[in-house]
């Protein structure tokens, strides 16, 4: 595929790319997940999907969320056949960039996009992506872009030790090479039209799919949840994500992204009333989904107005339906942001669930105070500290 | 099974109670080790187990049972285990008409429906067989975890009848066991979920509580295990045992140590 050509990366250098990082029993090659039925989960096998690696704990398969940042908290990545769940900031402003990045990641890694919204076009919202920091010469810019910010004592050359001034003054991060998992990205520019045209992507817009008619009887969801759980089942089993359709086996993800998943543009009021007549249809459609990701190679990603929704108990319900979930709070018109404890950051970022999954233990993180900020280049998430940060990590 | 939760309920698989109903619920925290503890002990216990998952698919407690030393792959063929994979069946029951009636046949129904469909297919699942093969112990029904079924749009009520008719036959028609987890959903409003615990607590021989440590988060003491010893049907004249332990969740089993005495501290 051109997209894989011009990343640079294929299978055979992903696979080994694991090869040198994983533990040397064979285990963690093995991909245990429940995922992919119609094959036999008895004898291990070698993965060698683009853009996957099996996780260092139990060799479960992981895709990258296109934030590494966010990858380091979730345990190494989003698994395979999970759903991450975002409750949106109140402007959704960072939440559809997490969902931007999650999508450009899919097509950098030359996986299959699904693309759903009620609002915005899927073929907007692709043109909008950001533009992938794939080539080293790109290294430069984003060196200085970092350095700007240290202050001008910084540049001036050591003098007692000058061996040492060549040494790179803070961890070595950054683009290297477009075959790692977990890419970097510029929010300020768009992604080549050609990365577009060469992926493979669907688009499910709301307006243009709700006015043929409904076939199959109602069960209680609203129209525009019956359809698009329809086209998700569609376009697993016609392109083989689930192994069950004969004459096309698959060997990639299927990247799944659902934009303000519960909104009134769905046909949902549950954010307009607290006891409505659909009350039930979002966590029916989130049982459903999480059926048919649990079978077959996709994973998720939907963001949902959570702030809006009047009845508390269906956040704890949509909570348990999920399996990674992660809460936005901008501190943009909040009293956060005149705050001197918060000057550094945009925003708050919470981890709010973490699965278990094929596992009593889960990669639950030590730190639970996160605030992110996002720079041009990098979106970075820390540990909040009102004073000098010891422990920043700029992923 | 973990053999530290073992002696502190003062169970082995050999000698189990039968005819109890068991309540786990957990509170800010996740209490499915205490689900994969009852699927590994009553198996090992050669029990005959109808399991009802609705929130995770058979792989994922086939690959935590081999940690916990029980395959579930050999237990379903062998015919100990029934399992019923929810998350499989709503795909099944929701992309194509079921002709005959499907256990979790509510799905379809835009009405809050009733579960018994549910019902009939455990009475099938657990009843004795008389053809004479291998004699499991006792029947077991384990049901993780209950508040889905109201979070898809059944009543409190519906889930209290149906535990009420999984009672009266697994219980004391088989003289079996009877596990469920139920969330807990705390400070959060949820008037259903209250009732649907409320009433499986006033019904319950022993409650599992899961919660998570007050104070928050820590590395070393992942939360609070509350075990209360009940008797429904006697009068209450007798106080209710009760015990308190915190507990560590590792890799392949759960620890268990007396309030401030985990190892990390001492």
């Amino acid at each position: 595929m051109a997209a894989v050509a011009t990343c640079g990366g294929d299978a055979g250098s992903a696979g080994s790319a694991v090869a040198t990082g994983s533990k040397s029993n064979v285990t963690s090659f093995q991909r245990r997940g429940p995922r992919a039925s119609g094959t036999n989960d008895s004898g291990p096998r070698l993965v060698s999907i683009t853009g996957t690696r099996p996780s260092v704990r139990n060799g479960q398969l992981l895709v990258s969320t296109g934030l590494p940042a966010l990858d380091q908290l979730l345990g190494g990545g989003l698994a395979v056949g999970t759903v991450l769940l975002i409750e949106e900031d109140k402007y959704n402003i960072y939440s559809s960039l997490l969902f931007k990045y999650f999508l450009a990641e899919g097509i950098v890694n030359g996986h299959t996009l699904l693309v759903a919204s009620a609002n915005e076009d899927p073929a907007n919202i692709l043109q909008e992506l950001p533009a992938p920091l794939l080539d080293d010469n790109c290294k430069k810019e984003f060196d200085e872009d970092v350095y700007n910010h240290k202050t001008p004592e910084s540049n001036i050359k050591m003098k007692i030790a000058w061996r040492y001034q060549l040494l790179p003054k803070m961890e070595q991060i950054g683009p290297v090479s477009s075959s790692r998992f977990g890419h970097y990205y510029d929010a300020s520019k768009r992604i080549p039209q050609e990365l577009i045209e060469a992926s493979k992507w669907h688009g499910f817009f709301l307006p243009e799919k709700i006015s043929s008619t409904l076939k199959v009887e109602p069960c209680s969801l609203t129209h525009g949840y019956i359809k698009l759980l329809q086209f998700i089942q569609n376009i697993i089993y016609e392109e083989g994500f689930d192994g069950s359709n004969p004459q096309k086996k698959q060997k990639n993800i299927l990247r799944i992204g659902i934009q303000n998943l519960g909104s009134p543009l769905w046909g949902d009021d549950i954010c307009c009333t607290e006891n409505g007549d659909s009350s039930h249809s979002l966590t029916k459609f989130l049982y459903v989904l999480r059926g048919l990701l649990r079978t077959s190679l996709s994973v998720c990603i939907i963001t949902m107005p959570t702030h809006l929704i009047q009845n508390k108990a269906v956040i704890a319900h949509i909570t348990n339906l999920s399996d990674i979930v992660v809460g936005l709070e901008s501190f943009i018109g909040s009293e956060r942001e005149t705050n001197p404890l918060y000057k550094d950051y945009h925003g708050l970022i919470h981890i709010r669930q973490i699965p278990r999954l094929n596992n009593l233990v889960c990669d639950e993180s030590d730190v639970k105070d996160l605030g992110f900020k996002l720079k041009r280049k990098l979106f970075t998430i820390e540990l909040e500290s009102g004073f000098a940060s010891f422990h920043s990590a700029h992923f | 099974m973990f053999p530290e939760l073992n002696n502190l309920l003062n169970t082995t698989p050999d000698r189990a109670e039968q005819g109890k109903l068991t309540l786990l619920c957990d509170a800010k925290t996740d209490g499915s080790f205490l689900v994969h503890h009852f699927l590994s002990f009553y198996l090992k216990a050669n029990c005959k187990v109808c399991f009802v998952a609705l929130i995770q698919s058979f792989s994922h407690y086939n690959i935590v049972g081999q940690k916990l030393g029980v395959n579930l792959t050999m237990a379903r063929e062998r015919g100990q285990l029934v399992f019923l994979e929810g998350l499989k069946s709503a795909v099944d029951i929701f992309f194509q008409a079921q002709e005959k009636p499907h256990p979790l046949q509510f799905l379809r129904e835009a009405n809050a429906g009733n579960l018994k469909p549910l019902f009939e297919f455990v009475r099938e699942a657990l009843k004795p067989v008389d053809s004479g093969e291998a004699g499991w112990t006792y029947p077991v029904l384990l049901v993780d975890d209950l508040s889905v079924l109201l979070s898809l749009g059944l009543g409190a009520v519906a889930v209290l009848d149906f535990i009420h008719y999984c009672r009266a036959t697994v219980c004391w028609e088989l003289k079996g066991n009877v596990v469920v987890l139920v969330h807990d959903s705390g400070d959060v409003e949820d008037e259903e979920n209250d009732i649907l615990l409320n009433g499986l607590s006033h019904q319950s021989h022993l409650i599992l509580r899961a919660e998570g440590l007050a104070t928050g988060f820590c590395r070393d003491v992942h939360g609070q295990l509350r075990i209360l010893w009940r008797r429904p049907s006697q009068s209450t004249s007798q106080r209710d045992q009760s015990l308190t332990y915190q507990y560590k969740i590792q890799d392949r089993s759960v620890s268990f140590f007396a309030k401030g005495m985990s190892p990390a501290v001492l």
